[in-house]
């Protein structure tokens, strides 16, 4: 079918639309124009953020909605979408080791002290044990039951991710962004539990 | 915005000026939103006259000025500043006013004036970012009696040789530019002399991160960030490392000796 040969390169390409526009909003920014407004850094920081957010909501929909719809194909772009999480996740802390000057020693000082970014980075390192075993021969060596517990990490990522954000923002009190990712995620984690639980009463 | 009359003042740091357009686009201004882009775009129609501010308190004469009054108590000086944002990030603005000591002086502080109390406008049919539960409104700032009257603390009535656009406080404001841009109040009604250190919206909604005194200190880390460095907006490159904060953001000279024998780490 045309629809299934052209899902996979169809989502790589919608999913890399961010990036490409951020490389695009940086060019321009060093010619002096005011595409990511007065503070560009900052800007690139938190799209950067949000856009692994998004990603990380994508990819947990994925089963919920192949259960709901009976899209199989779904699976097909599962993997693809979390390695994008690991993607936004890599620049989002390129941009704050930027930002930090890349001293590493101010850095490491840095996540040790302020929570929120303890949690991130906590987050971040999580992604990489992920990332690192997403390809087949991956789950050949893992075995399919394993890959899948070691996978089950997402979940921890979710939530670190959201209280990231969360944390972020406390200081001024300002929840209404980060709610919004903490009812998605808390909906998606939650429909997992539900199952779990309709399953267990069958026996 | 109209054109003010301003003669050069005392105090012009030679350093370059943010452009007009970035200063007036990214605000702070949580009476309109708290996206720093937003109240240049939300309070666009805003209302500013008539207009008035209320001096009571610890005074021998409480006085209500109108704006008219404002702006021919004391001559019109520009003066470029430094400002340094508690979040790490900075610019050079110049602004149009006089000190605020003249000001004060108008109403006879008595001798049980220690501090200054500083309110905000919070009219929610024109700041839609009041129905935010973000900080108590009004908005509410406040100096020592000495702070406020040394003579850098300046009343503000213009930016850039022009009225004050209303994101960044028309018509009238505060300039304190050896603290945190918070401490300077936008769009002041009312101004209130007392005897007890006022409680102000920040230090109210998160005390561990902002202190009543909040002044510019590469020593004292914000609980969430370093303070050591900052971004000058508008000059410094993306990819270029920030530049040191300044001690009392470099007026260290003229404000360093109001806090002689104070922890500045307890302080803070």
């Amino acid at each position: 079918m045309m629809f299934n040969r052209f899902l996979k390169p169809t989502i790589f390409i919608l999913s890399l639309l961010p990036a490409l526009w951020l490389g695009y909003a940086i060019w321009q920014t060093q010619q002096g124009l005011d595409v990511l407004g007065a503070n560009p850094v900052e800007a690139l920081q938190r799209k950067t953020g949000e856009w692994a957010l998004i990603f990380l909501c994508l990819v947990l929909s994925v089963t919920p909605l192949r259960k709901i719809t009976g899209w199989h194909i779904l699976a097909r772009v599962r993997r693809m979408l979390g390695l994008y999480v690991f993607f936004y996740v890599l620049l989002h802390f390129a941009i704050y080791a930027l930002d930090s000057g890349f001293v590493w020693a101010d850095i490491v000082a840095d996540v040790i002290k302020r929570p929120f970014i303890t949690v991130g980075m906590l987050g971040f390192i999580l992604l990489w044990p992920l990332a690192l075993t997403s390809f087949n021969a991956a789950i050949r060596w893992l075995g399919g039951k394993r890959w899948q517990q070691l996978h089950k990490l997402v979940y921890a990522i979710a939530i670190l991710g959201v209280l990231h954000f969360v944390w972020h923002k406390a200081g001024k009190n300002d929840f209404i962004e980060p709610i919004k990712y903490g009812v998605i995620v808390a909906g998606l984690l939650g429909w997992r539990v539900w199952q779990r639980l309709k399953s267990k009463e069958l026996f | 915005s109209k054109k003010l009359d301003a003669k050069p003042g005392k105090y012009v740091v030679m350093e370059k000026t943010t452009p007009q357009e970035l200063a007036t686009t990214y605000n702070n201004f949580y009476e309109f939103s708290t996206r720093k882009e937003a109240p240049a775009v939300l309070a666009r129609g805003f209302v500013t006259q008539p207009w008035t501010i209320t001096i009571e308190g610890e005074v021998k004469k409480s006085k209500v000025f109108d704006l008219e009054s404002l702006l021919k108590l004391a001559p019109l000086e520009e003066r470029v500043y430094r400002l340094r944002c508690v979040e790490g990030w900075s610019m050079v603005v110049p602004w149009v006013g006089y000190s605020l000591s003249a000001l004060l002086k108008q109403v006879e502080p008595t001798g049980n004036a220690k501090y200054v109390e500083f309110i905000s406008l919070a009219d929610p049919k024109q700041m839609p970012g009041l129905s935010s539960g973000v900080l108590d409104w009004p908005y509410v700032e406040g100096l020592r009696m000495d702070e406020a009257m040394h003579p850098l603390t300046l009343l503000t009535l213009g930016m850039y040789g022009e009225t004050l656009p209303p994101q960044n406080g028309a018509p009238v404001r505060l300039t304190v530019p050896w603290k945190y841009g918070f401490k300077s109040a936008k769009s002041i009604v009312r101004i209130r002399l007392v005897e007890k250190q006022p409680a102000t919206s920040w230090n109210k909604a998160a005390p561990r991160e902002y202190g009543f005194y909040s002044n510019v200190n590469p020593q004292v880390d914000h609980p969430r960030w370093s303070q050591a460095t900052e971004r000058r907006l508008g000059e410094d490159g993306l990819f270029q490392a920030k530049r040191k904060t300044l001690m009392f953001n470099g007026y260290a000279d003229q404000v360093a000796s109001l806090y002689t024998g104070m922890d500045l780490k307890q302080f803070f």
